[in-house]
């Protein structure tokens, strides 16, 4: 075979593999995305940007929640990262109003005021107090949860740590990231620390 | 035309035909009326008030045309409505793109009945106390397609590019909480407080919910369609709002078709 046989069948070759990729082509993120800018609009506090992915929604969706091990390791430690803890090195609030924020989903979308006061959504996918019979299960129960974790220091600041940024914990999760996207504040997330691990709190009876 | 105010109750509609109906309107329509309401309750529905009002609107001579919407093309020919939702979303060449139900009733308001776009998508999403006009056309169109099994064709490219775009926008990650549509509906067993969720990436799933929608909700005492389900599920995904009738959202309800295909379609359902 010659050389040029060799280039011919080369490019017959590539051309029946880009055959076979338009064939089963899925729609790349890139492509998705572009979709996304065409066929939605900006509503209120949604900003059309908010369909542009950040590098562990991307990774998550390209790997279908599976990425390697190598890149959630380097990833996750991304994502620690972003964690602010509070100054004053005190995790704990107050278990009351962290029910309150536990029990309702508010925040967010184009009909909530931006601004406005923000819920933490965590009966919508978690079980926490044993009495409250109406709770999701996307996430683990929670119930008893200090129980479970304990309530030392070290407890306090993985759960501050995990409401505030819960893929530094575990990449692909689906639960959100309260602190980095700006949903609940210091004294929110503090409060529902507290909801979840003070021995008084209905979560722990 | 009536108007439904608190058509969730049968009651309510009873006492409206009992009573203000009756002052207001000529003794034959109070007949046609009455003859809905026995129809009605016969179903035992409040969906059947949907379906007729929307068999009364696709009827009346409308637009600045003046015509009925009895030419419209919804996929099996000029005016035939039965069947078609059971094979929609589909391809169209006189659009040149894959479309469900609403973006197709949307083509037919302009170019048949001559409504601008925008007249025809003014107010697609209505309230307890006036449904929209698409909403009763959805509710009739869909209910055309009862008892017949869902059929809906990837054979064409646009066809077979519209589900795949709608699978991949399924499992698309991003906005303020990084929900797709699979954080919710994409593993079995889950449900959101007490309310169940389907998977509608799996054929189960998508065959018993695709096929009840549109659907009555009791909750708030509407006919919701299934563009308006899309539209709420990326509010609370915490998107930016999709467009009416895009082809988004028109991929998206080709991906739930297609799951669904083979079930019979048993809509307009009634939901929680």
């Amino acid at each position: 075979m010659n050389s040029k046989s060799i280039c011919l069948s080369l490019g017959g070759l590539a051309a029946a593999l880009i055959a076979a990729q338009l064939a089963y082509a899925d729609p790349t993120p890139m492509q998705v995305r572009e979709v996304l800018h065409r066929d939605f609009h900006t509503r209120g506090q949604a900003n059309i940007t908010r369909v542009d992915q950040d590098d562990v929604q991307y990774l998550c969706t390209v790997t279908h929640n599976k990425p390697s091990a190598r890149r959630v390791k380097e990833m996750e430690a991304e994502q620690l990262a972003t964690i602010r803890y509070p100054a004053d090195g005190n995790y704990m609030g107050n278990w009351k109003r962290g029910e309150k924020l536990a029990s309702t989903g508010k925040g967010m979308t184009w009909k909530d005021k931006p601004g406005g006061r923000h819920g933490g959504g965590c009966y919508n996918c978690h079980q926490l107090a044993p009495a409250q019979p109406s709770y999701g299960t996307i996430g683990p129960s929670l119930a008893h949860f200090a129980k479970v974790r304990g309530t030392s220091l070290d407890a306090q600041k993985y759960v501050y740590g995990k409401l505030y940024n819960a893929k530094a914990y575990n990449l692909c999760s689906e639960m959100p990231r309260f602190g980095t996207s700006g949903s609940l504040t210091e004294q929110d997330i503090k409060d529902l620390v507290a909801y979840l691990l003070d021995p008084a709190s209905p979560v722990n009876k | 035309m009536f108007t439904i105010r608190g058509a969730a109750a049968l009651g309510a509609a009873m006492l409206a035909l009992s009573t203000a109906t009756a002052l207001a309107q000529s003794a034959s329509q109070e007949r046609k009326e009455i003859k809905k309401y026995q129809r009605m309750t016969a179903e035992n529905s409040p969906v059947e008030l949907w379906v007729l009002q929307g068999e009364d609107l696709w009827k009346q001579k409308r637009g600045p045309n003046h015509v009925s919407l009895e030419r419209c093309d919804l996929g099996m020919g000029p005016g035939v409505t039965k069947g078609a939702y059971a094979h929609l979303p589909r391809y169209f060449k006189d659009t040149d793109r894959v479309q469900d139900l609403e973006s197709r009733l949307v083509t037919c308001m302009t170019t048949l009945q001559g409504f601008t776009e925008k007249e025809a998508t003014k107010r697609v999403f209505g309230n307890a106390d006036k449904p929209s006009d698409m909403e009763y056309l959805a509710a009739y169109v869909a209910s055309r397609s009862r008892g017949i099994r869902m059929q809906v064709s990837t054979k064409g490219p646009k066809e077979k590019a519209s589900y795949e775009l709608g699978r991949a926008l399924f499992h698309y990650r991003a906005g303020s909480w990084d929900f797709s549509c699979a954080s919710c509906h994409g593993t079995p067993g889950k449900r959101i407080r007490m309310q169940a969720l389907p998977v509608l990436s799996s054929k189960a799933g998508a065959r018993g919910t695709y096929t009840t929608w549109p659907g009555y909700r009791v909750s708030n005492s509407q006919l919701k369609t299934m563009q308006w389900r899309i539209n709420d599920c990326f509010r609370q995904q915490r998107f930016p709002e999709p467009n009416y009738g895009s082809d988004a959202t028109v991929a998206l309800t080709m991906y739930m078709a297609v799951n669904a295909n083979g079930a019979i379609y048993r809509g307009p359902g009634t939901k929680r």
